[in-house]
């Protein structure tokens, strides 16, 4: 892994989401405008924050593909534990926000202490926690939150939507632990060779148990944000996240292989995909041409890194 | 990803051969047969005749489709676009029938195109070396946007009725248990006696093992893919035809129920081992209990924390059963 390469990678990108950005601007009159970019930071954000932890996870090698079933169950119990069981809603939110971590910290368990592929893993618990989120609701909706909820993701400080400082400091964290400190070390070191890692010291278990609660965290914390922004929870709340957030953080050069990417690279990664979101939309392109974009961008970003770094294989 | 054979047993009898050998399918056969025993006492109408022939026939479209998905994780390699598939191809397979093109375009042209699909799937995990989960994961957020910005979900109805295959009865039996039946039979001989079944293991028990045993792993995996493509048109076509409507919509969770049979069914997700007798078998089981909770009145809303439990749980015990293995 060289510098330069990295810096590559990111340059390619960045370079990509400004012609992009300036090609849908010239499409629409209505894309440019700090409104919509704005409104489509506060879209970002869910998706945004849930990425950054799956950069982690895929550095280490490992996927979680059960981030959008933790927001669904997260999203459940919150309202289950506000309007069913009567706790006071900053008591239900904290709740709900360690139940989905410890969702997380399950995922952690199973892949390091019983060695279950994190593929695998996650696919029984994506079944599992939505199946839970189904069960427990009964399909039924809850709704009637008091006003001040609302602020999480409709809210504005500064001008600037809620949810996307949240988003900002997260990703400065993130980008900081990972670049920065041993622990971002031994994550790179655990992606590119687990057991080299293991022998250097490096505790890999421990590390990843932090990783896969840490996405389980961000998952609950984009759930508070999803609810209070559509101010209702459903159980089929982020079904399909996962696709999202993994397709944004690959475009953002991070390696599905492990022991490569950055938290730049995933940032850029999702300006662009969401910037074509909404830009085939103002361009008369309905919602689920959209997902066949976003299908396509997924693969072809993969396959020209393929072509481009022959020599590692699966 | 890394994977290791199980040693086959030496130095037992026969049938502590065969115990090793379906060790799963036994259990997931027995369990069925306990469902009915236990359920059909608690409430007798749950063995009627309609209720356990839709529990198979209604089904046996699922069973069908994990055939070929137990061969792709057999061969080391997973498809989370089944499910969009068969939406596709279902939807396919009745507008051409309404269209009022020959019965037998509109069986064969989506059992083709599914083939053809998975085929180029298969060639791009085979020979860009871009995991599968990442290439189908592609290929369901493809297939489903196209499915639903093509169609808008619309329902397709008034199909001819020498259309509808999985409702014809002969001997009285529907038409999708035999193909159920057979297909598994066909497909547990082919795996297990042709040189083609055999290097789907050697490819998924050892890539490079199989590449110095003169196999050529590439080959193997885009006919997989390619083979698994035509499971996924016959359970496609035995989905559009089951009931008098289809909705051009991807049926939920599809993916993940029969990627779920197969695991259950014994199928190792590691790679390299199972059978897919025990993958209908499983299908066959998650019927049984999805009717069971129906008719124990517990609201069907749980039966997806069920299978993922189940998963959970047969995943954790092929994972000790590996290490005592060792």
């Amino acid at each position: 892994m060289t510098l330069s390469r990295l810096l590559r990678h990111e340059t390619i990108l960045a370079v990509l989401t400004v012609i992009a950005l300036i090609v849908l601007a010239s499409l629409s009159d209505k894309f440019f405008t700090t409104e919509n970019l704005l409104n489509q930071g506060r879209l970002m954000s869910e998706v945004g924050l849930v990425a950054l932890a799956m950069t982690f996870v895929i550095v280490t090698g490992g996927i979680d593909l059960s981030v959008g079933s933790i927001l669904g169950l997260t999203a459940i119990l919150l309202g289950v534990f506000w309007k069913n069981l009567g706790l006071p809603l900053p008591a239900a939110i904290a709740l709900a926000m360690l139940c989905g971590t410890f969702a997380g910290w399950v995922n952690g368990y199973i892949i390091t202490r019983f060695n279950v592929p994190a593929l695998i893993a996650t696919l029984a618990t994506l079944a599992l926690y939505r199946g839970l989120a189904e069960g427990i609701s009964q399909a039924r909706s809850v709704r009637g939150y008091p006003e001040w909820f609302f602020f999480f993701g409709q809210g504005e400080v500064l001008g600037v939507p809620f949810q996307l400082w949240l988003l900002g400091i997260a990703t400065v964290i993130a980008a900081v632990v990972l670049g920065l400190t041993p622990f971002g070390r031994a994550t790179y070191a655990i992606g590119a060779n687990e057991t080299a890692a293991r022998f250097s010291g490096i505790r890999v278990n421990a590390t990843k148990l932090w990783i896969y609660s840490a996405a389980g965290f961000l998952s609950a914390l984009a759930a508070v944000v999803f609810v209070s922004r559509v101010t209702t929870t459903r159980s089929d709340m982020g079904t399909g996240l996962e696709l999202d957030v993994i397709t944004g953080v690959v475009l953002g050069g991070t390696s599905i292989f492990g022991g490569r990417g950055t938290i730049i690279g995933t940032v850029l990664g999702l300006i662009l995909i969401q910037a074509l979101k909404n830009g085939l939309a103002l361009s008369g392109v309905k919602g689920d041409g959209t997902i066949v974009v976003i299908g396509l961008v997924l693969i072809g970003a993969i396959l020209v890194g393929a072509l481009f770094d022959k020599n590692r294989g699966g | 990803m890394t994977v290791e054979a199980s040693p086959a047993p030496l130095g037992r009898s026969a049938f502590q051969r065969f115990i090793g050998g379906y060790g799963q399918e036994i259990v997931v056969f027995l369990s069925i047969v306990f469902l009915f025993i236990v359920v059909g006492a608690i409430n007798p109408r749950f063995l009627s005749d309609t209720n356990i022939n839709s529990i198979f026939a209604g089904n046996a479209y699922i069973a069908v489709a994990a055939i070929g998905m137990s061969m792709i994780i057999i061969a080391g390699h997973i498809d989370v676009s089944v499910g969009a598939l068969i939406g596709v191809i279902a939807t396919i397979a009745g507008t051409l029938a309404v269209s009022g093109y020959p019965v037998w375009v509109a069986w064969t042209v989506p059992v083709l195109f599914s083939i053809v699909v998975n085929g180029l799937v298969g060639a791009l995990v085979a020979y860009t070396r871009i995991p599968s989960i990442v290439v189908t994961l592609g290929m369901l957020s493809i297939l489903k946007g196209g499915l639903i910005s093509a169609t808008a979900g619309a329902w397709i109805s008034d199909m001819p009725p020498e259309f509808m295959i999985a409702q014809m009865r002969p001997f009285g039996i529907p038409s999708a248990v035999y193909f159920m039946v057979i297909l598994t039979i066909i497909a547990s001989l082919f795996i297990r006696y042709t040189d083609f079944g055999r290097s789907i293991y050697a490819v998924g028990g050892n890539m490079e093992a199989a590449r110095a045993a003169g196999i050529n792993p590439e080959r193997t995996v885009v006919g997989v893919f390619a083979l698994h493509g035509f499971f996924a048109g016959i359970a496609g076509i035995l989905f559009a035809t089951q009931l008098q409507v289809i909705q051009s919509t991807v049926p939920p969770n599809l993916e993940l129920t029969v990627i779920t049979a197969s695991v259950i069914g014994g199928v190792s997700i590691l790679g390299g081992t199972g059978t897919v007798i025990g993958s209908t078998l499983a299908a066959i089981l998650f019927a049984c209990i999805g009717s069971a909770l129906i008719f124990l009145n517990v609201s069907a809303y749980w039966l997806r924390a069920v299978l993922g439990l189940m998963i959970l749980a047969t995943v954790l015990a092929d994972m000790a059963r590996r290490r005592r293995a060792k």
